[in-house]
């Protein structure tokens, strides 16, 4: 027995269990730089690099590619096109087959990759990329959405409808109606690290790929696709990202492919890195919207109807598209009820980079509209928004229907409201505002309170389900994989303290290791917000496997019954003595018990038919809301978030300082973007940001200047998830949703709150300072 | 001709470094990841503007050493002749504990994803070292350098403002080490001339200012590289070439500021850092703007000669430099000729600057008492953004509250920074009212015609820039509530 455990013996509590605010597991590396992300990673001997080239036409075909400069250049050892693959080209994650790695005849977007170099150094490659002499033939493109054939678009996947009650009756019958449209920007993900392979050739066919990805399954499969061998033949690493926020769910399949061909073809490792700028080009981002809607509602403001459709510009796949646009019309509704509705989605076919996922994954753009059709039916009543608000919100037993037909059980949403309202002084900050107002000529101020409700669960059912891998070994140590991927979100410590909690011991004997499609199979994406619930429970599941092994290896061995071994910190209690948990465990392997267990989870309740347009998709609701307060200049539309209220719940927290980090963070990316990040292409179809120094996310001097964030600390799941918790990776983004609607009615206020001011994002100071003058030009008439 | 030198020298963290295969446009990023496998210093942008790779920098000035963070990423390593360069992994006790910059991000839950947060603890470290209690401004300040996309900030301004609860500034190493580092960068620099390479690979660094003259006349078509805060782009991410190479960066002479009778004389070589102190007291207003430009990183390296010489529409410090009538002195060899600043700016691109002639520095005269100055600059965000619209002001009114005289320029509004012209001859002359102001107006059509781009339509510029003239009216009267967005109150 070690000393370690000797002194752990009389202690009440383990270090590190669940509910408890630990620090990032790699905090202390992260501050020191030894944190080692894959482009840190010693490279093997030999190493390559490879770099890509991007086409330089929206859409056309190629008409010659002239690569012999390229081959000739200085440092160059190959060049790899289309015909260079020798199993399928195409990397469509839905199996479309509409997205290859390389074009072999026609250009669907402006910087779609067209060839690889692999070069000796990273320069080299990259020099050599610009010597590429292509000649195409040049076709009309389909750059923005709002230019889409309204009647027949081409749309990249099936869209879907969502309907409930007799929409165009309740519209007729509504005592009011307002129709508009509104535009709703895409997203960069901007992760600090860009995409990045590393792929090292084995024997026979295999390949080891180090991909910084969310999703590390489909890399394998996707690799395998495009070498045309089994997927037993590749295995995918990753300890950590440098963020991922969607942007790694399939984006990182390309570069994992080149590199695992390049490997393959040269017989040595090769490295793929883009730059920022290539990076911010050549993969998807967040859709932009165009948002169509008719509501109907009577002289209260209750809504009595409404009409939506969803059109996004997916560019030239699906990949993800048809879940993104799917959950766009799942959160239509936001935390209001829609006596009538129908909601349809258009995911239309463009000739731009095929847009992915993006934390909220549609969910944001889809609430965005609802809380549009919120202040429209406010401004038309003269009624403060947050009353319509209120009076449409999903009752607690009726009025409780989604256009989806699953009934809203957990509605939390009315105490997280009144409890944000009175803490943040919504009324009396209101009254304030109201005066400050009338005395200011050129800064005006505006204050909104939003709610948030988000559905938990992948809408695709299947991939509702997780793996774990739990090694005891003889020293009481314990090695924990998972399926899930640590990009940043605390998902590694998470789930290490739920191993922790299950065997009482302290965190440091739990080891957190990479995650690899060779220790657990056939995984999830680390996305929709389900890591910790997943895999929490797939590891929780394998440490009971093994505890019921311990359980019945003492009961055996100590001649007690089952019920008198209990785990205590760090040791076991059997009958009347304590064991220190090792020397149980060293006892069990002694009588030869397996210490090792593959762990399991599948979400139960769900279902979700899309033909139909019913079922349960969600397991359960995430709820918070937000309250913000912004000035503007009216002389330039420039602005200033003064003051953010939050009040969100994660459940039975798993580890609280983690989960305001994921409130706090969320809260920024999404106020980023409905204000200053703005994606703009050129006619020609050029991204024109594609860097920081022209796409623009917050800074520390751009959050809110008073910040207060708290947790719901009554708030449990009403579902048996792992410990009652609630998943918080993406809820909180859409609380952000309130800064918009304050632009809004800081807006507002030149026209005396007379006019929908009818703000798009983002909302950057060009369109805060044109809606202005519209409506001063309109009060003015 | 001084003593030539074919190496370069300086301390990397705790190691003396002498290198003589230096190419000219190699980076100090690439320099640490490749070469020395110090891999704690990230890529994110490789332009500056993400502060991923903040490193510090030591260097000797007036005998006093000063640390300031820089972006490795488009520093070129020549240019660290006789610098002292700190990196993340020189912060770890030799016990292995971690440094109170470090320590306090871990305990306020500072990192997500981590791949931003060796940048955040180097600008950081540099904040904590002369500031030991910063407000929260002095935080923000510090930070307008580093994007993180996990945290929103807020845990890490927590981190910043308790680091002093973790250890005392005067007791850091870098502190306690100082006069053992003076000496050790002195005895580096012998006073001689730096060349290393031939042709592509050929890079100069010149003993002095006498010196850069001669080493320009006989190499007219180098490149003068300061801060490189834009020709580090050229390479990072047009991958020009750029040889022959002249660094300047560290020339003394080049980084005096100075005041007498009433103008203040601004060497090339004078950073946005340096030259913050004498500019926000003697001409608050354009304090303001510097506070604007780019972030702490950058403003350590790029200067306002740099900011001229490159002839940019949107440089920041032009315009109010037109407006308050600013020349500048250019020299080749040994003559010299000092024109006003607007006549430099010729077309986009173009410029009054002969082969082989270089910006020596720039004359600023002080606005006197009967002069009104103002600067504003439109952007998309606040901070670390490149302007949309910037406008400067500088107007006297006579006795009977005519305008007497008005100085008017804009950056963003045409392809150099330019003068309103049309606008200043309607106010001239006239009296100084919100009518005038309205009939002057129109003038803003003859005198720009500015484009769209992704910053922002041609219609919001447009706009923006009339309205700046109406907030630079507003400010003279007594109008209702504040003409501003104010975040703190001026310091």
């Amino acid at each position: 027995m070690t000393r370690h455990e000797a002194l752990d013996l009389k202690k009440p509590a383990i270090a590190g269990g669940v509910a408890h605010s630990l620090r990032h597991d790699s905090a202390h590396k992260h501050v020191t730089g030894e944190a080692i992300y894959i482009d840190d990673m010693p490279e093997p001997a030999g190493t390559l690099h490879a770099y890509l080239g991007l086409s330089t036409i929206a859409h056309g075909t190629i008409r010659k590619m002239d690569l012999s400069e390229v081959e000739a250049a200085p440092g160059v050892v190959a060049v790899l096109t289309a015909k260079d693959i020798p199993g399928h080209n195409d990397i469509s994650p839905t199996g479309l087959n509409d997205e290859p790695v390389f074009p072999e005849n026609e250009v669907q977007f402006f910087g779609q990759p067209l060839f690889a170099v692999i070069a000796e150094t990273r320069e080299a490659a990259r020099r050599a990329c610009r010597l590429a002499k292509i000649e195409y033939e040049e076709q009309p493109a389909l750059i923005d959405a709002a230019d889409a054939d309204p009647a027949s678009p081409r749309l990249v996947t099936k869209p879907l409808k969502l309907e409930r009650g007799e929409v165009e009756k309740a519209l007729s019958a509504a005592p009011r109606r307002i129709k508009g449209r509104m535009r709703v920007g895409g997203q960069d993900h901007f992760y600090l690290e860009g995409q990045i392979a590393l792929a090292v050739p084995g024997e026979d066919m295999d390949v080891t790929v180090h991909s910084s990805t969310q999703h590390p399954s489909e890399v394998q499969h996707m690799v395998a696709h495009v070498l045309g061998i089994p997927s037993h033949a590749v295995t995918i690493e990753v300890r950590r990202m440098g963020g991922g926020f969607g942007g790694k769910e399939t984006q990182a399949n390309l570069f994992a492919a080149v590199a695992a061909l390049a490997a393959k073809r040269t017989g040595r490792p090769v490295k793929l890195r883009p730059d920022r700028d290539d990076d911010m080009i050549a993969t998807g981002k967040r859709h932009d919207f165009l948002i169509d809607y008719e509501v109907g509602f009577d002289d209260d403001g209750t809504i009595l109807g409404v009409d939506l459709r969803y059109a996004a510009r997916c560019g030239f796949s699906a990949d993800l598209s048809g879940a993104v646009t799917d959950r766009a019309l799942f959160h239509c509704d936001n935390a209001y009820f829609y006596p009538a509705v129908r909601a349809v989605s258009a995911p239309l076919y463009t000739n731009t980079v095929s847009n992915t996922a993006f934390r909220g994954f549609g969910g944001p753009q889809g609430m965005v509209g609802a809380e549009r059709i919120i202040e429209e039916v406010a401004f038309a009543l003269g009624k403060d928004p947050l009353e319509i608000r209120k009076r449409n919100f999903y009752g607690e037993t009726d009025r409780n229907v989604t256009p989806y037909h699953q009934k809203v059980e957990d509605n939390i949403v009315h105490r997280i409201v009144a409890e944000l309202e009175e803490t943040a002084d919504y009324a009396g900050r209101r009254r304030a505002i109201a005066e400050f107002n009338a005395t200011s000529d050129i800064v005006k101020r505006g204050i909104a309170l939003t709610p948030v409700k988000f559905g938990i669960s992948f809408t695709a059912t299947h991939f509702n389900q997780a793996g774990a891998l739990v090694h005891v070994y003889t020293d009481g140590s314990v090695h924990l994989n998972h399926g899930g991927t640590e990009m940043g979100q605390g998902l590694y410590v998470k789930v290490a303290q739920v191993v922790a909690e299950e065997f009482q011991i302290d965190i440091d004997r739990v080891k957190i290791t990479a995650t690899t499609t060779g220790k657990v199979p056939n995984t999830s994406a680390t996305a929709a917000s389900s890591g910790s619930d997943l895999n929490g429970m797939a590891a929780q599941n394998a440490v009971r496997q093994i505890k019921n092994r311990l359980i019945d290896f003492a009961a055996r061995h100590y001649e007690v019954p089952k019920e008198q071994v209990v785990f205590l910190p760090n040791r076991v209690r059997v009958g009347n003595q304590e064991i220190p948990f090792a020397e149980l465990v060293k006892q069990a392997y002694m009588d030869r018990v397996q210490l090792s267990a593959a762990g399991f989870y599948k979400t139960p309740k769900i279902h979700w038919d899309r033909e139909k347009g019913r079922g349960h998709p969600f397991y359960y609701f995430a709820y918070g809301a937000a309250c913000t307060e912004v000035s503007i200049d009216t002389l330039t539309g420039e602005y200033m978030v003064e003051r953010v209220d939050i009040l969100h719940e994660t459940g039975r927290s798993l580890n609280p300082a983690i989960d305001l980090g994921q409130i706090e963070g969320g809260f920024v990316q999404g106020m980023g973007w409905l204000t200053t990040e703005e994606l703009v292409w050129d006619e020609k179809g050029m991204l024109r940001t594609h860097a920081p120094s022209t796409y623009k996310i917050p800074l520390a001097s751009d959050r809110p200047k008073i910040f207060n964030v708290k947790l719901a600390d009554w708030a449990e799941n009403a579902e048996p998830t792992v410990h009652r918790s609630k998943a918080v990776g993406e809820p909180p983004f859409m609380l952000a949703i309130s800064v918009l609607h304050a632009l809004s009615d800081a807006v507002a206020s030149v026209a005396n709150h007379k006019i929908c001011p009818r703000l798009d994002a983002p909302a950057t100071p060009e369109r805060v300072l044109f809606a202005v003058e519209r409506l001063k030009a309109e009060a003015a008439k | 001709m001084p003593a030539v030198r074919s190496e370069i020298r300086f301390l990397l963290n705790g190691t003396r470094v002498a290198l003589s295969d230096v190419r000219p446009d190699r980076t100090l990023l690439d320099y640490l990841r490749l070469e020395r496998r110090l891999t704690g210093t990230k890529e994110g942008c490789a332009e500056g503007d993400c502060g991923a790779c903040t490193v510090l920098v030591g260097r000797l000035s007036g005998g006093n050493l000063v640390y300031e963070s820089v972006n490795a990423c488009i520093r070129f390593l020549a240019s660290l002749d006789g610098c002292h360069v700190v990196t993340v992994e020189h912060l770890k006790r030799p016990d292995g504990s971690l440094h109170p910059v470090q320590q306090a991000l871990v305990d306020f839950h500072g990192s997500q994803c981590g791949f931003c947060t060796p940048g955040f603890v180097m600008a950081l470290y540099a904040l904590w070292m002369r500031d030991p209690a910063p407000s929260d401004r002095a935080i923000e300040k510090a930070l307008q350098g580093n994007l993180c996309r996990c945290t929103g900030y807020e845990p890490i301004v927590r981190a910043a403002r308790a680091i002093s609860s973790y250890g005392d500034a005067a007791a850091d190493p870098l502190a306690v080490e100082r006069e053992a580092v003076i000496s050790a960068l002195k005895a580096m620099k012998d006073g001689g001339r730096v060349e290393i390479g031939e042709g592509r690979q050929r890079l100069v660094i010149p003993a002095s200012v006498d010196d850069l003259a001669a080493v320009l006349e006989a190499e007219p078509k180098a490149t003068i590289v300061a801060g490189s805060t834009d020709v580090g782009l050229w390479v990072t991410k047009f991958m020009r070439e750029i040889a022959p190479v002249v660094f300047i960066g560290g020339l003394e002479e080049l980084r005096s500021i100075s005041e007498k009778d009433g103008t203040l004389t601004i060497g090339a070589g004078v950073s946005y850092s340096d030259a913050y102190a004498l500019l926000a007291s003697r001409i608050p207003a354009f304090g303001g703007l510097i506070d604007r430009i780019g972030g702490e990183q950058v403003r350590n390296m790029g200067t306002i000669g740099g900011n001229i010489a490159n002839g940019s529409p949107i440089g920041d410090t032009p315009p109010p430099l037109i407006a308050l009538g600013a020349t500048l002195t250019l020299r080749k060899g040994n003559s010299r000729r000092t024109i006003p600043l607007e006549d430099f700016f010729i077309a986009y691109g173009k410029q009054d600057r002969q082969p082989g002639e270089f910006v020596e520095a720039v004359h600023v005269p002080l606005p006197g008492a009967d002069t009104r100055f103002a600067v504003w600059k439109v952007s998309k965000r606040r901070d670390e953004d490149i302007t949309t619209v910037l406008g400067a002001f500088a107007l006297k009114t006579a006795a009977d509250g005519t305008v007497a005289s008005a100085r008017i320029a804009y950056g963003g509004m045409a392809a150099t920074p330019k003068r309103a012209l049309a606008v200043e001859t309607a106010l001239t002359g006239k009296p100084w009212t919100m009518e005038t102001v309205e009939q002057a107006l129109p003038a803003y059509e003859r005198d720009f015609a500015p484009i769209t781009d992704m910053r922002a339509s041609a219609e919001y510029r447009m706009l923006a820039a009339k309205n700046l003239l109406k907030r630079f009216f507003l400010e003279t009267t007594e109008a209702g509530g504040p003409l501003h967005l104010t975040r703190y109150e001026a310091a």
